[in-house]
C-alpha cells in the first residue's frame, strides 16, 4: 500500500470519475445499461478509495497533512501539483464521493427531461473530479483550477435538464425560463467570484516572491509566512477581500447569495443534490484552508463583519424560507440560513467554531441532500412543488412521508441527529471568540443564531403541516402513488443512517477534525 | 489500524465511587444494578424501531412490546429504588463520544437519589398508563405507530433523567419534544391537532432557546458540559469563578427553558392545547414525562439555585418563585371557564407546576420533588378516568356527562380518590406534598424574602381555586342527571385495574415523606454526590395545614352549592359566571391571542413577505441592474466589445426550449467571451498588484 499513501491514494480517488466519465463518452448513448454500469463502477470504486484513505490515514496525526504528493507542474510559475489531506479535509472528500455514488444510484431510474443520460453520467462523474480535487489540493493555481471544474458541468446540468417553468424577474419586467435565468445566474456569480479570487491569489504568489527566494503558490509555506506575520496591512485587506468575494459568493453569504434559490429551485433533482450537498462546501471550506491560515490578522479584522453577515444570513434566511409556497424553493433558502450557521462557527476564529463549521458542513450535505432527494421525487409524483395543492402526503405515500419527516427534523436541528452538533457548537463558539474579538457583539450573534434555531423549526414544522398532514386535496384522489422505490431507498438509506451516526457519534467527525483544527487555530493565533 | 483508535469510543468510566464526597454525604456505587442501569434507557431507544418494523406482525400489534418495555423500566426503577432505600447511592457512568476543542462530549448515566426517582416514577407510572392504553387505543387506525411514538416519549425523558450533563439532557429534552410532536399530532388528518402539536413543538422551540444559551454559558464558565463538575465549582464557592460571574444568567437563561418543558407563565400556552393527542398521552405527559422536565432540571442543579454563597444563580431564585406563583394561582383559575373535562386537567397540571417550581425557588427541594412525586400519581389518574368517562360517553364536554356515578362506579371512586389528592384533603398524598411546600413558602417569607410572602399568599388562594374547580367538575361529572345521548357503562378491566393501582398510591404515598411519622423519600432523594443543602420541616405545622385545609373546605362547598347535583338547579350552575373575571378567563387572558395576533401571524406573513421582496427585488434587482449596467457602459465605452455583454442578454431572451440552446449559448462563445473578458479585467488588476 505504499504507493497509495505516496498520493497515488488521492490521485485515485480525485481522478477515477475523470477515467469513467472518458469511458462512458465512448459508450453510444443508446446502450444506457452499459453507461449506467459504467457510471456505478467508477463511483462505487471512487467512495472505496475514499473509504481507504480512512483505513490509512495516521488519526493520530491528525493535525498533518498526510496520503498527499507534492511534484512539480507547470515549472514556469512554480504551481506545483501538491495534494494531501488532514483531519479538516478528509471527511469532506470522503462525503464527496459518498454523495456521487448516491446521485449515481438515485439516477438508475430516474432520468429529467431531456432523456440524456450518458450526459448527466459524465457531468456527474466530472463535478466529481472538481469537489474532490478542490479538498485535496495544496496549490492555489490547483485548488483554483479544481474550484472551476465544477462550474461548467453544473452549468450545463441547471440549463439542460432544468425547469422549464416561467420566470418573471420583477423590476426589469423579463420572462425567461427559470433553467437560463438560473444557469446564467449561477455562472455569472461564481465568475464574478472567481476572479476576484484568482487577483488574490496571484497577489498572494507575488507578495510571496519579495520573502522568499522564490515565488510560490504552495498553500501549506503561504500559511507558513501568514503565521509569522509576513501578510498585513493595506495589502493583506485588499487580498482578504478579493478572496472573501470568491469564497462568500460559493458559500453562499449574504447578499452574495441570491443566485442560490434559482439554482437549487431549476436544478433536476441530482443537481440540486451535489450543489447542497458539496458545492456550497467548497467556499466555506476555502475559509478554513486558505483566507485564515495565510491571512489570520485580517480574519481577526474581519471576523466582526463575517459573523454579521452569517448572522443576517441565518435569520434573513429562515424568514424567506417562511414566505415560500415552492416546497424546493424552501428547501434551498434553508441553505442561506444553514451556511449561516457555518460561517457563524468560523468567524468566531476558534477551535470550537471551525470544529463545528466541519461537522455542520458534512450534516448539512447529508440532511439537505436528503431533502433535495425527496423534494425532487415528490415533484416527480406529484408534478408540482406547490405546497398549496399538496398535503395530506403521509396518507398518500407514507413511507416517503416518514423520511420527510426525519430529514425535516433532522433540518432543525433535532439534537441527536448530526445538524445538531453545528448549529449548537457555533453558537457555544460564539459566546467566547478569538481574543481580541468583540465579545459583546459575538454575544448577540449568539442570541440571534438562537432565534434563528426557532424560525428555522418553524419553517419546516410549517412545511410538514403543510405537504405531510391534513386530508389530500380532491385532485390526488382515485390517483396511484408509488411509495418509495428500490433506488430510491440505496441512495437515501445511507443518509438516514449517516445522519443518525453522526448525531448519536459525533467522533465519527470530530475524531478526525479537531486535532487538525486545533493545530491549524494554534499556527495561526498562537496558543 | 489507526481509525480504530480515533473512531472507537473511549472505555466507559466510573466516575464516582462511593465513599464520602462533598461534605460528608454517605453514598455507595450501587454496584452492579448501577453499572448496568444504562439499559434503562436504551431499551426504550432501541424498541420503538422494533414496533415500527416488526410491530404489526405481533399479535398485539407492537404493543406487548411497549408495555413489555415499561415494565422492565418499572422493575428496574423499583429495584435500584430499594436498594437506593437501603443503602444510598449517587453514582454516574460515562462514554466519551467525541472531543471538541477540550471539551468532552459524553453519553452516559447517573444513578443517583434523584435520577432513580425519576425512572421508578417514569416506569411505573408509565407502564400503568400502558396497560390502560391498549383498551383505549384498541381499534386506533395507528395502533402500532402510536405504541412505537409512545415507548419513544418514555425513551426521551430518560435519557434526559439519567444524564450527567447538559448535552445528554438536551438530547432528552427535544427528544421528548419530538415524541410529543408525533402524539399530540397523532390524529394528524385534521390540521387542528397539527396546528396543536406544532404550537407545543414551538413553544418548547422558544424556550430551548433559553436552555441552549444556559447549557453553552455554564459550560464556558465551568469549563465542562459535566453536572457535577458545575456542581464541585459551586461546593466551592470561589467568588473569583468564572462560573460566579455568569451565573445569573446562566440561571435564568435554564430556567427560561425549564418553563417551556414545565409550562409556567407565560410559556404554558402550549400544554391545554396538547389535548388534542389521545388522553394516555395526556396522562403520561401531565404526570410522570415532558412537564416534569423543568423541575427536574432545577432540581439537578439545585444548589447552584440554592447558592448558599450568594455568588451563583442565587439571585434567579425570586424570580423563579414569582413565576411559579403566578402560574400556579392564575392559571389555575382558568380551570374554572373550562368545560371540556380533560382542559380542567390541563390547567391544574400548570397550576400544580407552578406549586413545584414555586417551592425550587423558596429553596425547598424535597418539597418541590416529592410535590412532582404524589402529583405524577394523582394526575395520571385524574386523566385516565377522564379517558374513561370520555370513552364511555364520546365526548369530552361536561355538559354531556352528569350522574355518571351509577353508571360507572370503578372510575367514579378513583376519580375522586384523586380529586381529594389534588385539592390536598388529609390525609390523602396531596395533602403532604402541598403542605411542605406552603410550609417551605412560609419558611422563606420568615426569613425576610417579600417575594415568599407574595408567593404564600397566591399559594393558599391556589389551594381555593384547586378545591372549587375540581369541586366543580367532579359535580358535573358524576353527579346530577345524566345529560348526554350515549349509553354510558363501566369501562374494561385493562382500564380499570390501572385506575386502582394509580389510586392507590394517591390515597397513601403521601406517608413517604410525612414530618413527624416517617421520611423516607426525604433520605433516598438526598442521595446526591454534593449535599443539596435545603432544611426539611421537624413536623407539620399544623396551625398552616389547618388555614389551608379550611380554604379548600370553603372552596368545595361553593362548587357544591353552586353545582348542585339536583335537576332544578341546572339553568342556575349553567348560567354561574363571576363578572369582569369569567370574560377574561375565556379569553385565556389574551395571551393566546397576543401571541398569535403579535408574533406568529406577523412573522408568518408580512414580515416574512417582506423579506422575501427584498430579497426578489432589492438584493436580485442589484445584481440584474449591474448587470443591465454593465451593457450600457460598455455600450459607452467603446474600448470594450459590446457585442460580448449585449450578446450575453440577447442570446438569453432568443433561446427556447431544448437542451441545444444552452449549449449553443456557450458553443457559440458568448460565455466564453465574458469569461474571457472577466479574466482580462483580472489580468489588468492583476498587473497593477505586481507594478506596486
Amino acid at each position: 500500500m505504499e504507493w497509495f499513501d505516496n498520493g497515488w491514494g488521492l490521485v485515485l480517488t480525485v481522478f477515477l470519475p475523470l477515467a469513467g466519465a472518458i469511458v462512458l463518452l465512448a459508450i453510444p448513448r443508446t446502450k444506457e445499461d452499459a453507461l449506467k454500469g459504467v457510471a456505478l463502477v467508477t463511483s462505487l470504486a471512487t467512495f472505496a478509495a475514499g473509504v481507504a484513505l480512512l483505513g490509512r490515514f495516521d488519526f493520530s496525526r491528525a493535525g498533518e497533512l498526510q496520503l498527499g504528493m507534492d511534484v512539480p507542474w507547470i515549472d514556469a510559475i512554480g504551481a506545483r501539483f501538491h495534494i494531501g489531506v488532514d483531519g479538516i479535509s478528509l471527511p469532506l472528500v470522503v462525503l464527496s464521493t459518498f454523495i456521487t455514488l448516491l446521485v449515481v444510484l438515485y439516477s438508475w431510474d430516474h432520468w429529467p427531461e431531456p432523456h440524456n443520460p450518458k450526459l448527466l453520467l459524465a457531468l456527474v462523474l466530472i463535478l466529481a473530479v472538481g469537489m474532490t480535487g478542490t479538498f485535496v489540493a495544496l496549490d492555489l493555481v490547483l485548488f483554483f483550477v479544481f474550484f472551476e471544474v465544477v462550474l461548467l458541468p453544473m452549468y450545463f446540468m441547471i440549463g439542460i435538464w432544468g425547469d422549464r417553468g416561467i420566470r418573471e424577474v420583477p423590476v426589469f419586467g423579463w420572462k425567461l425560463e427559470m433553467r437560463l435565468y438560473a444557469s446564467l445566474k449561477f455562472f455569472v456569480f461564481t465568475l464574478f467570484g472567481s476572479a476576484f479570487m484568482l487577483l488574490g491569489f496571484l497577489a498572494l504568489y507575488f507578495r510571496s516572491g519579495t520573502i522568499l527566494p522564490e515565488r510560490t503558490f504552495d498553500i501549506v509555506r503561504l500559511s507558513e509566512l501568514g503565521a509569522a506575520g509576513a501578510f498585513t496591512g493595506t495589502f493583506a485587506f485588499w487580498v482578504f477581500f478579493a478572496l472573501f468575494l470568491g469564497f462568500a459568493v460559493k458559500v453562499p453569504m449574504w447578499p452574495l447569495h441570491t443566485w442560490l434559490p434559482d439554482a437549487h429551485t431549476a436544478a433536476p433533482t441530482v443537481g440540486s443534490v451535489i450543489l447542497a450537498a458539496i458545492l456550497l462546501k467548497l467556499g466555506t471550506y476555502a475559509f478554513v484552508r486558505i483566507s485564515i491560515p495565510i491571512l489570520p490578522q485580517e480574519a481577526a479584522n474581519w471576523a466582526w463583519l463575517i459573523g454579521l453577515l452569517a448572522v443576517i444570513g441565518i435569520i434573513y434566511g429562515s424568514l424567506a424560507c417562511l414566505a415560500q409556497t415552492d416546497m424546493k424553493r424552501l428547501i434551498a433558502y434553508s441553505s442561506v440560513g444553514h451556511m449561516g450557521f457555518v460561517m457563524l462557527g468560523i468567524a468566531t476564529l476558534t477551535s470550537i467554531g471551525i470544529n463545528a463549521a466541519i461537522i455542520g458542513m458534512v450534516a448539512h450535505g447529508l440532511i439537505t441532500g436528503l431533502l433535495f432527494f425527496l423534494a425532487g421525487s415528490m415533484a416527480h409524483r406529484y408534478h408540482t412543488r406547490d405546497m398549496g395543492r399538496l398535503g395530506g402526503n403521509m396518507k398518500l405515500m407514507p413511507v416517503m412521508g416518514v423520511l420527510l419527516g426525519f430529514a425535516a427534523m433532522a433540518s432543525l436541528g433535532l439534537p441527536a441527529l448530526a445538524g445538531f452538533w453545528g448549529e449548537f457548537m457555533a453558537l457555544m463558539a460564539s459566546f467566547d471568540p478569538l481574543d481580541g474579538l468583540d465579545p459583546g457583539l459575538f454575544r448577540g450573534f449568539m442570541i440571534a443564531g438562537a432565534v434563528g434555531t426557532v424560525l428555522t423549526a418553524g419553517y419546516m414544522l410549517w412545511m410538514l403541516r403543510e405537504v405531510n398532514f391534513g386530508e389530500p386535496a380532491d385532485e390526488w384522489l382515485g390517483k396511484e402513488f408509488h411509495d418509495v422505490g428500490t433506488f430510491e431507498w440505496l441512495a437515501w438509506a445511507p443518509l438516514v443512517i449517516a445522519t443518525i451516526a453522526l448525531g448519536v457519534y459525533p467522533k465519527l467527525v470530530f475524531g478526525m477534525t479537531n486535532d487538525a483544527v486545533v493545530r491549524l487555530v494554534e499556527q495561526a493565533f498562537g496558543g | 489500524m489507526g481509525i480504530l483508535a480515533a473512531i472507537l469510543p473511549s472505555v466507559t468510566l466510573l466516575l464516582a465511587a462511593g465513599g464520602e464526597e462533598g461534605g460528608g454525604v454517605h453514598v455507595s456505587d450501587g454496584g452492579a444494578l448501577a453499572q448496568w442501569a444504562w439499559l434503562i434507557v436504551v431499551v426504550p431507544l432501541v424498541v420503538p424501531f422494533l414496533i415500527v418494523f416488526f410491530g404489526k406482525r405481533l399479535p398485539f400489534g407492537g404493543w406487548e412490546l411497549a408495555v413489555g418495555t415499561l415494565a422492565f423500566i418499572g422493575l428496574y426503577g423499583t429495584a435500584l429504588l430499594l436498594q437506593n432505600a437501603a443503602n444510598p447511592i449517587a453514582t454516574e457512568f460515562t462514554v466519551e463520544v467525541a472531543r471538541i476543542g477540550s471539551y468532552a462530549i459524553e453519553w452516559g448515566w447517573v444513578v443517583d437519589g434523584l435520577s432513580i426517582m425519576m425512572y421508578f416514577l417514569v416506569g411505573v407510572v408509565g407502564f400503568l398508563v400502558f396497560v390502560y392504553a391498549k383498551g383505549y387505543m384498541e381499534g386506533d387506525i395507528r395502533f402500532t405507530w402510536f405504541f412505537a411514538s409512545f415507548t419513544l416519549f418514555a425513551g426521551g425523558m430518560l435519557v434526559l433523567v439519567s444524564s450527567p450533563n447538559l448535552i445528554q439532557l438536551i438530547v432528552g429534552w427535544e427528544l421528548v419534544g419530538l415524541a410529543s410532536y408525533l402524539l399530540i399530532g397523532h390524529y394528524w388528518e385534521d390540521h387542528a391537532n397539527v396546528d396543536a402539536a406544532n404550537k407545543a413543538f414551538m413553544t418548547n422551540k422558544v424556550a430551548d432557546a433559553g436552555l441552549f444559551i444556559g447549557a453553552i454559558i455554564m459550560a464556558l464558565s465551568v469549563g465542562s458540559f459535566s453536572f457535577h463538575d458545575a456542581l464541585a465549582v459551586v461546593a466551592e464557592g470561589d467568588a473569583g469563578s468564572r462560573l460566579a460571574v455568569f451565573g445569573f444568567w446562566a440561571g435564568l437563561a435554564l430556567f427560561v427553558g425549564a418553563m417551556g418543558k414545565s409550562a409556567q407563565f407565560p410559556l404554558h400556552v402550549w400544554l391545554p392545547d396538547a389535548m388534542a393527542g389521545p388522553t394516555p398521552v395526556s396522562a403520561l405527559m401531565h404526570a410522570a414525562t415532558m412537564v416534569t422536565a423543568g423541575v427536574y432540571l432545577l432540581g439537578r442543579l439545585f444548589p447552584f439555585y440554592l447558592d448558599h454563597a450568594g455568588i451563583f444563580a442565587g439571585g434567579v431564585r425570586p424570580i423563579i418563585m414569582v413565576i411559579g406563583g403566578i402560574t400556579l394561582f392564575f392559571m389555575g383559575l382558568l380551570a374554572f371557564v373550562q368545560n371540556d373535562i380533560k382542559k380542567v386537567l390541563a390547567y391544574s397540571t400548570v397550576s400544580q407546576l407552578g406549586y413545584m417550581v414555586a417551592a425550587m425557588g423558596a429553596g425547598a427541594y424535597t418539597a418541590g420533588l416529592f410535590h412532582l412525586f404524589t402529583h405524577a400519581f394523582f394526575k395520571a389518574l385524574l386523566f385516565l378516568g377522564a379517558g374513561s368517562v370520555i370513552h364511555a360517553v364520546h365526548s369530552n364536554d361536561m355538559s354531556d356527562m352528569g350522574g355518571l356515578r351509577t353508571y360507572m362506579p370503578k372510575t367514579f371512586w378513583t376519580f375522586v380518590v384523586g380529586t381529594l389528592a389534588l385539592i390536598g384533603l388529609f390525609p390523602f398524598a396531596g395533602f403532604w406534598s402541598k403542605d411542605e411546600i406552603i410550609a417551605s413558602l412560609y419558611a422563606a417569607g420568615q426569613d425576610g424574602s417579600g417575594a415568599a410572602w407574595f408567593v404564600f399568599a397566591l399559594a393558599v388562594g391556589g389551594s381555593f381555586v384547586t378545591a372549587f374547580y375540581m369541586g366543580r367538575a367532579v359535580f358535573l361529572t358524576f353527579f346530577g342527571e345524566y345529560k348526554g345521548h350515549a349509553h354510558p357503562h363501566e369501562s374494561p378491566t385493562t382500564m380499570t385495574a390501572p385506575l386502582v393501582g394509580l389510586a392507590v398510591m394517591a390515597a397513601v404515598g403521601g406517608f413517604l415523606n410525612a414530618p413527624g411519622i416517617a421520611t423516607p423519600f426525604t433520605e433516598w432523594l438526598a442521595a446526591r454526590r454534593f449535599p443539596m443543602g435545603d432544611h426539611h420541616a421537624e413536623a407539620v405545622n399544623w396551625g398552616l395545614a389547618g388555614l389551608v385545609t379550611l380554604v379548600l373546605l370553603v372552596a368545595v362547598f361553593l362548587a357544591y352549592r353552586i353545582f348542585a347535583p339536583d335537576a332544578e338547579t341546572q339553568a342556575d350552575r349553567d348560567r354561574f359566571e363571576i363578572p369582569v373575571l369569567y370574560p377574561i378567563l375565556r379569553r385565556l387572558y389574551y395571551l393566546d391571542d397576543l401571541y398569535l395576533d403579535g408574533v406568529v401571524r406577523p412573522i408568518m406573513g408580512p414580515v416574512a413577505r417582506l423579506v422575501l421582496w427584498v430579497d426578489m427585488v432589492v438584493v436580485d434587482g442589484i445584481v440584474n441592474g449591474a448587470g443591465v449596467l454593465a451593457r450600457a457602459l460598455s455600450r459607452a465605452v467603446r474600448g470594450v466589445d459590446a457585442r460580448v455583454v449585449d450578446g450575453f442578454y440577447d442570446g438569453l431572451a432568443a433561446t427556447t426550449g431544448g437542451g441545444g440552446s444552452v449549449l449553443r449559448l456557450f458553443f457559440t462563445g458568448k460565455v466564453q467571451q465574458y469569461a474571457a473578458l472577466g479574466f482580462a479585467g483580472v489580468v489588468v488588476l492583476a498587473v497593477v498588484f505586481v507594478v506596486f
